[in-house]
Order: C-alpha cells, then sequence, then structure tokens
C-alpha cells in the first residue's frame, strides 16, 4: 500500500514536471511531437529507475556508513552521467531499431534534472530500496504523462491563431501553467 | 581590440543580449520553482552566480588540460564541487533559506546555464573574458528571478521582500505562489519580451527602409542624367 501511494503521488499528485519543476528543459524542449515525446519519456523513465536503483545502493551501502555525506552530489551526478553512457552503449549494441528511436535524446537525458532531484528526493526521504525502485517509477510515468499530454496540446495549437510574441515557449509556459491547474484537482487524492 | 570583444560587452551581453532565461531559455526549472518570493529568487540568483563565476574560471583556465572527450565529465565534476561549497556554506549560515531552497540548491549542478557557458565560452576564451560573461548571465539570471519573484510575491501574498505592500482589502491571489502561477507568469512575461524584442527590431529595418529610400531620393534625379549624357 505503502509503494503505492509513493507511486501514485509522485506520478500525478506531485508531478514531478508540474508542480516540482523537474525537467522542464525536454518538457518545453521535446513536446512539439507525440512520437518523440512518447520516446523521450520511456528513456527517462528507464534512467530513472536505473538511477534509482545505484544511486541508492551508493548513498546507503558506501557514502553513508563512511561518513563521506558530503560527496553525494559530485558522486550522484557522476553516477548518472556513466549511467547514461552505459544505457545508450547497451542499446546500441543490442537493439538497433530502439537505439534509432531513442538515440538523440540519451544524452540529454543526464541534464534532466529530474534525474538527479530523484536521487536527492531519495536521500532527504531516507527511502528504502523497493520505494526507491517505486519512486522512480513513479516519477517517470509522470514525467511521461505530462510530456504527453502537453504534445497533443501542442500538435493542436500548431493550428490555433497565437498572438505572434506569444508563439514557441510563452504558449507552451501558459498551457503548462494550465495544465498545473488541472492537476491540483488530484491534491485531494492522498 | 574590438569593441565585441570588450570584457564590458561580454558582462552586458548576459544582462538582456543574451539573457539565460528570456533568450537561451536555460535554467527554467530552479526558476520557476524558487520565485515564491523575492528573498528567495535573489538568494537563489546570487548561489547560481557564485558557481557559475569559479566553474568558468576554473574550466578556462584548465581547457587545455582536459581531453576533448571527457570534457563534460570533467565540467560536471568542477560544477558539483562549488554547489557542494555553497550548499554546505548555505546551510550552515543561513539554515531557513537553505530549508526554503531546499533540493534546488544541489540541483544547481544540473542548471544548463552553467554546462551551457562553460561549453560554449569559458572552454574557448581567456581566464578575465570568461569571468565577466560569467557574471553578466549571473546578474542577468538573477535579475530575471528578481522579477518574477517580485510579481508573484505580490500578487499571491500582498507582499515584497516580506513587508506588506498591498492593503488588506486586495484579496491576496493564492494561484501566483502555487505552481501554476509560476508557468503563467514566466509565459506572459516572455510574450512581453519576445513583443518588446520585435518592435526594436521592426523600429531597425524601418530605420534601414528610410534611410535607403532618401539615398535613393538623392540618386534618382542623377540618374536621367546620366542616360541623356549617353544619348
Amino acid at each position: 500500500m505503502d509503494l503505492l501511494l509513493i507511486f501514485l503521488s509522485a506520478a500525478i499528485v506531485n508531478n514531478f514536471v508540474l508542480s516540482y519543476f523537474l525537467g522542464i528543459c525536454p518538457f518545453i524542449g521535446v513536446s512539439n511531437k507525440l512520437t518523440s515525446a512518447f520516446s523521450m519519456g520511456v528513456a527517462t523513465t528507464f534512467v530513472l529507475v536505473l538511477t534509482a536503483v545505484v544511486t541508492w545502493m551508493i548513498n546507503n551501502l558506501i557514502l553513508l556508513p563512511a561518513g563521506l555525506d558530503y560527496l553525494q552530489y559530485v558522486s550522484f551526478i557522476l553516477v548518472i552521467a556513466s549511467l547514461v553512457q552505459f544505457v545508450e552503449m547497451f542499446i546500441k549494441k543490442t537493439s538497433q531499431p530502439l537505439y534509432r528511436a531513442l538515440g538523440i535524446y540519451l544524452p540529454l537525458i543526464t541534464t534532466n534534472c529530474a534525474i538527479l532531484g530523484l536521487a536527492l528526493f531519495m536521500a532527504l526521504r531516507d527511502y528504502s530500496m523497493m520505494e526507491s525502485i517505486f519512486f522512480g517509477l513513479g516519477a517517470g510515468t509522470g514525467f511521461t504523462l505530462a510530456l504527453v499530454i502537453m504534445a497533443g496540446i501542442r500538435e493542436e495549437l500548431e493550428l490555433a491563431d497565437i498572438p505572434k510574441p506569444f508563439r514557441g515557449v510563452p504558449i507552451t509556459l501558459i498551457t503548462a501553467g494550465l495544465l498545473a491547474m488541472a492537476f491540483m484537482g488530484f491534491s485531494g487524492l492522498i | 581590440m574590438s569593441k565585441s570583444n570588450s570584457p564590458i560587452n561580454d558582462f552586458m551581453n548576459g544582462i538582456w543580449k543574451q539573457n539565460p532565461i528570456f533568450k537561451q531559455v536555460l535554467g527554467t526549472c530552479p526558476t520557476l520553482a524558487v520565485t515564491v518570493s523575492v528573498v528567495n529568487g535573489v538568494a537563489m540568483g546570487l548561489a547560481t552566480t557564485f558557481v557559475l563565476l569559479f566553474s568558468s574560471l576554473i574550466i578556462s583556465m584548465i581547457k587545455s588540460l582536459i581531453p576533448n572527450q571527457v570534457r563534460i565529465a570533467a565540467y560536471i565534476v568542477v560544477i558539483a564541487t562549488f554547489v557542494t561549497i555553497v550548499d554546505i556554506v548555505m546551510k550552515a549560515q543561513f539554515p531557513e533559506l537553505s530549508k526554503a531552497l531546499g533540493p534546488f540548491i544541489p540541483l544547481i549542478v544540473v542548471n544548463c546555464i552553467i554546462l551551457g557557458r562553460a561549453e560554449a565560452f569559458a572552454s574557448k576564451n581567456t581566464v578575465v573574458r570568461s569571468g565577466f560573461d560569467a557574471l553578466g548571465m549571473g546578474a542577468g539570471f538573477t535579475l530575471a528571478l528578481l522579477v518574477i519573484g517580485g510579481i508573484r510575491e505580490i500578487l499571491g501574498s500582498n507582499k515584497l521582500f516580506g513587508f506588506v505592500v498591498l492593503p488588506d482589502t486586495v484579496e491576496p491571489m493564492l494561484i501566483f505562489i502555487l505552481p501554476a502561477g509560476a508557468f503563467l507568469t514566466l509565459g506572459i512575461l516572455f510574450g512581453i519580451a519576445n513583443n518588446y524584442e520585435q518592435k526594436q527590431k521592426d523600429k531597425i529595418i524601418q530605420k534601414a527602409i528610410a534611410a535607403e529610400r532618401s539615398a535613393k531620393l538623392v540618386t534618382v534625379p542623377a540618374a536621367p542624367q546620366t542616360e541623356t549624357e549617353e544619348a
């Protein structure tokens, strides 16, 4: 039950993009097309779950017992950067179609704040291994959800008559604001 | 030395012409998250400026030592080191502020402005120029946070810098300190900035057209003369 709660909380109620503002850059950058938004979401979710496992182990098995918690940021970001690199190489070797679908988005994930944010929140809240995995899964689902909804809206916006200065980024931000308002409706859920 | 290379120009570049938020759309995550009040926004801006300045200086100093393949990883380690310093200092000196900003101080590591400037500027230019560029970018970022934070604080809680500025009869619009308000404020400000930019551009174009016309007016009477001479 607790695990389900963590998952739902990260995915919907405290959506990573719309209420924690993590991962805004890809949210604005890659939400032009539905298909690429979905690919980006899946790739990010995959890295999020992997990061949750690896950083949990590093933090709880190495850094905390050795009293090195001031090295958290440096080691987390290095783990994430190398993890992303590793995932990229692995996918390239094993599945060419998947690599071609995700290829360009993979390196971008390193600088996605959602990944480091996840690692930091986990450390802050003292999650167990299982909780961390569900937290990562929830965060990824929430990110994908927000990205796909946004891409759907933006595809329709192409046809709308928007005042010239508001085209592009401004209207995307305003749409995100309305979307965030809609997601506020979930706040009573937990 | 040409004008575009002067340190002052590097500095001014960041404030408006290449403002990290309104022009380059970098660092949007902290912008939206911490601008609940002016104080939080400015604190975030200053912390980012500190990290930006010192990582730019160090990276431009050691740029020739870093092998090209691992440069991004090396930059990130430099940046993460300075972020750790900021975080520890803030926890000790300003515990309340550190609590309010929460995980967004460590998240400066992945602020695209810093890595972006390291890659685009500090890795190619001298130490002095990189320093001024970093200061300009930091100032531009802080100013943008100040404006956004100010608007949200006044509208959302009737206060500015923590002091009450609007009378009680004005109902505070709570939405502006909630996440949705952050998106709306930045979106509208962005539109206004774009509009201003467009008008400036139109003015320049119109001036150019006017100049061309007046130049033509001078040359037009001369044209038939040459024709008659030829005839």
